[in-house]
């Protein structure tokens, strides 16, 4: 059914307000149940095997000693996962990353696993198993990884989008290039150049609940996989496709998750548990450590970024360029690709480039995380934005207001904008009391902007209408910070019933059509677009069924705030019948009453956002404190503000992390050195301020409500607005991420010298 | 090797079970007794998702072994609302969407809890340090401090 | 007629071709045309592709229907958190 997806300006009665959510109780009574809360009967436990070493040749696996171990019913290796890629490059570096063939590219890279009857058994299996492996050099560190002299993470890439293609194989696996109009004039016509490096480290998406899976294969053929993942479907796609299993005879059941921020878009221990199962004959679970969770899941690029912007006296910008080297992690990616595409598009400018490399690295694989790529790129632009206006001699929001984005602007990615919220949130900043309060002694201000594109994307709901009418709503995106309250919400607006009689649940894959993943923001977006549809399809039949009672022709009712009324004098005198009068007649009318849709929500807004940071910096320590954070962000809608605060306040605490504590520190011997929470230090209560937010509504005019994605953008700003507070505070431009105190000191120090 | 025979109170309930030596509280919580509450977030005492109390003391289930218990009262999330009626902290926390992912929910309950029993009117700097051996990635934990503010507020008029 | 213009690594796929005009209603006939004419982009065609309809960005629904003069922008699919 075609479905008018066009913004239509109206009132609401529901979408806005707070209600509590409908799987809140579960989670505050401890009754929800995450990725490894779930048993199957006969469950074995599930243990992997991981290099050592951060490169390596595998010569031989002996397994025969761990098999003999009483209690142990399967071991595996590559072998028992053949390679049913059928030259589908990005599916096989999935597959070599869940488990080594041949070479070990990181260190915490996969090589066998067990399953055993129980923990303490398959632990000591491990032990038995006899890996021989040739230790190769290695290259953690993404500039040494570019120079000619590196050691080859691959021997057999060359670097694609390069004309005429290279001979000798790299460790710059692709380069891609954005822009448009002429960078050299551009820099010819300029006043005032400025021109910087910036570096960023490896963070982690640190959440909380280790990734976690039961997987159950039958000998028919059938399986099922319990998992903690943002997206159900795609993980079926991926473990069908690799396992070589018919994707409708795998069910797969989201658990509530504990968190993902991207990193629980990509398969890893998945495919691996299912092989354990299917050599064992018997259900297996198996949940990551903390330690495998850092050394072997996750992070996002390490990068090295080049930035060079030249602008006129009055602080009109005639260039900006880029060069954006990004960590993929052993294969192939698109984080540089991404990252060039994102890190001028708060800006109009007429001449513009940027060049990205993706470089291979033996750390693990990068994988998403919270609009990925995009902070790293804005630190460096925000950084350079603001050393411009020092040289310039203006205020940087001012300067950002005069070279901002806005409808009509063609994007240093490509298309023309439409409405966007860039110039309203530097404007909303430019105001906002944070701007003017007075500042202490060490102490510095900043601010920076950030945008995200936001997906659509395949998307199906279901929205049953009980006999009671109250209405079950199942939604197939996962719920990764309160979006069954959004829905919900939702479907209450469209049926014009209250909120507490709308309950939404996610379905598992055998009982909704195919869904795309909780990425790129798209959750509330793409399933409230569904809801919205399947709502509306559920009143047409509800009108029938009205017309049916009344005895009226079905274009003589209309749907008015949650009651079907017959329209004209002749049926003056027919009472409204309610959602619930509809319903208790449905099986006399023609049985159960249901809306559904299945559609690709496109139109996705993109969004923008600008941060203020106040620090202070303990000259002694170099410790830095976050004193004051504003989020100024639009929503396009917000459906439930709390949830839309929690993601503002939530993505601002991670760029806080990422901009002055968290990094991956890897020794001489390509070994992570600080695998767990205690050393690898993400921000807790005591170091954060309060966290204010000013959502902004300027409607996205291709959703009914307005609606845009809201979940990733708050991450972009932080790096940056930090890395202004801290330059400004300590005076000296700081260019590598994360600001930690031995690198504020060593700043410090440089001044005093210099 | 045998297992160890222990007997315990939890959440008022007296509770028997056999662990083998190594295992820990939260394991036998979670694997033997089927209370799945507690969460493992990390195994090393970092991250407070386990936190429990042990005869009135605020610790990580991680860090205890489950033989430690014999003999001693521990209280779970599990044991945090009265029949159906909410602790007023867990009432909180879903009025101020203090939770996203929830799955940090539980620990942080039972670390406020403990707080707001030893200090019922903190201010806002001792709940962020009462609070700072509980990690949450979600929510930056502007609602948390709100929700055990307010929290606090209502259980001191009750 | 619509203006189609390639970006960034799609760019590349097609040998540096930048901006090409194209006789297409839909979407389907436009990846039909530009394979024709650029087999280097029939990988990523395959594999999905995002395509930016007079600047909203669309995944590659065959049935997108493209408005006269429209500007059209190939751009690689991204990865979301």
């Amino acid at each position: 059914m075609n479905f008018d997806a066009r913004y239509a300006a109206q009132s609401f009665k529901s979408v806005g307000t707070r209600p509590i959510r409908p799987d809140g109780v579960d989670k505050v009574t401890g009754r929800a149940r995450y990725g490894a809360d779930f048993n199957m009967p006969g469950q074995l436990v599930g243990c992997i095997l991981r290099s050592p070493h951060a490169h390596a040749k595998i010569e031989k696996i002996d397994t025969s000693k761990a098999e003999k171990l009483k209690g142990v019913k399967a071991v595996i290796t590559a072998t028992d996962l053949p390679d049913l890629t059928n030259g589908d490059a990005a599916m096989y570096d999935i597959l070599d990353n869940c488990m080594a063939r041949g070479k070990a590219l990181y260190d915490g890279h996969a090589v066998a696993a067990v399953a055993a009857i129980d923990a303490r058994t398959a632990r000591q299996a491990l032990k038995l198993i006899k890996v021989r492996y040739k230790v190769l050099p290695h290259v953690t560190d993404v500039d040494e990884a570019v120079k000619p002299s590196a050691p080859l993470v691959q021997n057999d890439v060359f670097t694609a989008g390069v004309d005429p293609r290279p001979t000798k194989p790299s460790n710059i696996a692709r380069r891609s290039q954005y822009g448009h109009g002429d960078v050299d004039a551009g820099f010819g016509k300029a006043d005032i150049i400025v021109e910087c490096s910036y570096r960023t480290e490896q963070t982690h998406q640190g959440y909380i609940e280790p990734h976690a899976c039961v997987a159950s294969v039958n000998s028919d053929g059938t399986a099922e996989l319990w998992v903690c993942t943002q997206g159900h479907f795609v993980f079926r796609q991926h473990c069908a496709g690799l396992l070589g299993l018919d994707v409708s005879k795998l069910r797969v059941t989201s658990s509530e998750i504990g968190g993902g921020f991207g990193g629980k878009t990509h398969v890893w221990i998945e495919p691996v548990a299912l092989a354990l199962s299917r050599k064992a004959g018997r259900p297996v679970k198996l949940v990551m450590s903390r330690e495998e969770v850092f050394r072997a899941s996750g992070p996002t690029s390490a990068t090295s970024i080049d930035v060079r912007i030249g602008a006129r006296s009055d602080g009109t910008i005639t260039a900006a360029l880029a060069t954006l080297r990004y960590s993929c992690g052993p294969y192939d990616g698109m984080w540089a690709e991404i990252g060039a595409m994102t890190a001028f598009a708060c800006y109009d400018l007429e001449n513009v480039r940027s060049v990205g490399q993706e470089v291979l690295v033996n750390r693990p694989k990068t994988a998403a995380y919270r609009a990925p790529s995009a902070p790293m790129a804005a630190f460096a632009v925000e950084s350079a934005i603001d050393e411009l206006a020092g040289k310039v001699g203006m205020d940087p929001v001012a300067l950002r207001i005069k070279n901002a984005a806005k409808e009509g602007t063609r994007s240093s990615y490509g298309p023309v904008y439409g409405p966007i919220g860039i110039g309203p949130t530097l404007e909303a900043v430019q105001k906002h009391p944070h701007m003017n309060a007075p500042l202490g002694r060490n102490q510095g201000r900043g601010m920076a902007c950030g945008f995200w594109f936001n997906f659509g994307g395949q998307t199906c709901t279901d929205l049953n209408i009980g006999v009671d009418g109250t209405v079950t709503l199942a939604v197939g995106t996962v719920d990764v910070g309160g979006s069954r309250a959004s829905l919900s919400l939702v479907a209450a607006e469209e049926l014009g019933i209250p909120y507490e009689q709308v309950k939404a649940v996610i379905a598992d894959t055998s009982t909704l059509g195919y869904n795309d993943m909780t990425d790129g923001s798209r959750g509330t977006f793409s399933s409230s677009m569904a809801t919205i549809s399947a709502a509306r399809n559920a009143i047409a039949v509800m009108k029938e069924r009205a017309a049916r009672m009344w005895d009226i022709p079905v274009k003589d009712v209309d749907w008015e705030d949650g009651h079907a009324r017959a329209r004209g004098k002749k049926h003056g005198n027919l009472p409204p019948l309610s959602v619930k009068d509809i319903a208790a007649a449905a099986p006399k009318t023609g049985g159960p009453i249901a809306g559904h849709s299945e559609l690709v929500a496109d139109g996705a807004g993109v969004s923008f956002a600008t941060h203020i940071c106040d620090v202070e910096i303990d000259p002694e320590t170099g410790a830095t404190k976050v004193l004051r954070y504003t989020v100024v962000q639009d929503a396009g809608k917000a459906v439930h503000p709390d949830y839309v605060e929690g993601q503002y306040q939530g993505g601002a605490a991670q760029g806080i992390g990422w901009a002055l504590n968290e990094e991956y520190i890897y020794g001489e011997d390509g070994r992570l050195q600080n695998p767990g929470f205690l050393d690898y230090r993400i921000p807790v209560c005591s170091d954060l301020p309060m966290i204010d937010t000013q959502i902004l509504e300027i409607p996205n005019p291709n959703h009914p409500y307005g609606v845009r994605g809201v979940g990733e953008t708050s991450i972009v700003p932080p790096l940056a607005a930090i890395a202004n507070a801290v330059s400004n505070a300590v005076g000296v431009r700081m260019t590598h991420i994360p600001m930690s105190p031995p690198r504020i000191l060593a700043a410090l120090d440089g001044k005093k010298a210099g | 090797m045998s297992a160890i025979a222990v007997s315990t109170t939890i959440n008022g309930d007296d509770t028997e079970f056999l662990c083998q030596a190594e295992e820990t509280l939260l394991d036998v919580l979670r694997d033997r007794l089927g209370l799945t509450g507690s969460k493992e977030g990390c195994g090393t005492g970092d991250c407070g998702a386990c936190s429990v109390i042990v005869d009135d003391r605020l610790v990580c289930s991680c860090l205890v072994l489950g033989a430690e218990a014999e003999g001693r009262r521990i209280e779970t999330i599990e044991g945090m609302a009265n029949g159906e009626d909410l602790h007023p902290l867990q009432s909180k926390f879903l009025e101020h969407a203090a939770l996203q992912c929830g799955v940090c929910t539980p620990g942080f309950l039972i670390a406020a809890r403990d707080l707001l029993e030893k200090n019922p009117n903190p201010t806002e700097e001792e709940i962020r340090f009462g609070l700072a051996g509980n990690l949450c990635r979600c929510t930056g934990y502007d609602k948390i401090v709100r929700a055990v503010q307010d929290a606090a507020r209502v259980m001191k008029g009750s | 007629m619509v203006a189609v213009t390639l970006w960034g690594s799609v760019a590349a796929a097609a040998g540096g071709a930048e901006t090409i005009d194209i006789e297409a209603k839909d979407i389907r006939e436009l990846f039909g045309k530009l394979a024709e004419q650029y087999p280097g982009l029939e990988p990523l065609v395959e594999n999905g592709i995002a395509v930016a309809i007079d600047g909203v960005i669309y995944r590659d629904s065959w049935s997108k229907e493209l408005p006269r003069d429209a500007e059209i922008v190939l751009l690689p699919r991204l990865a979301g958190g």
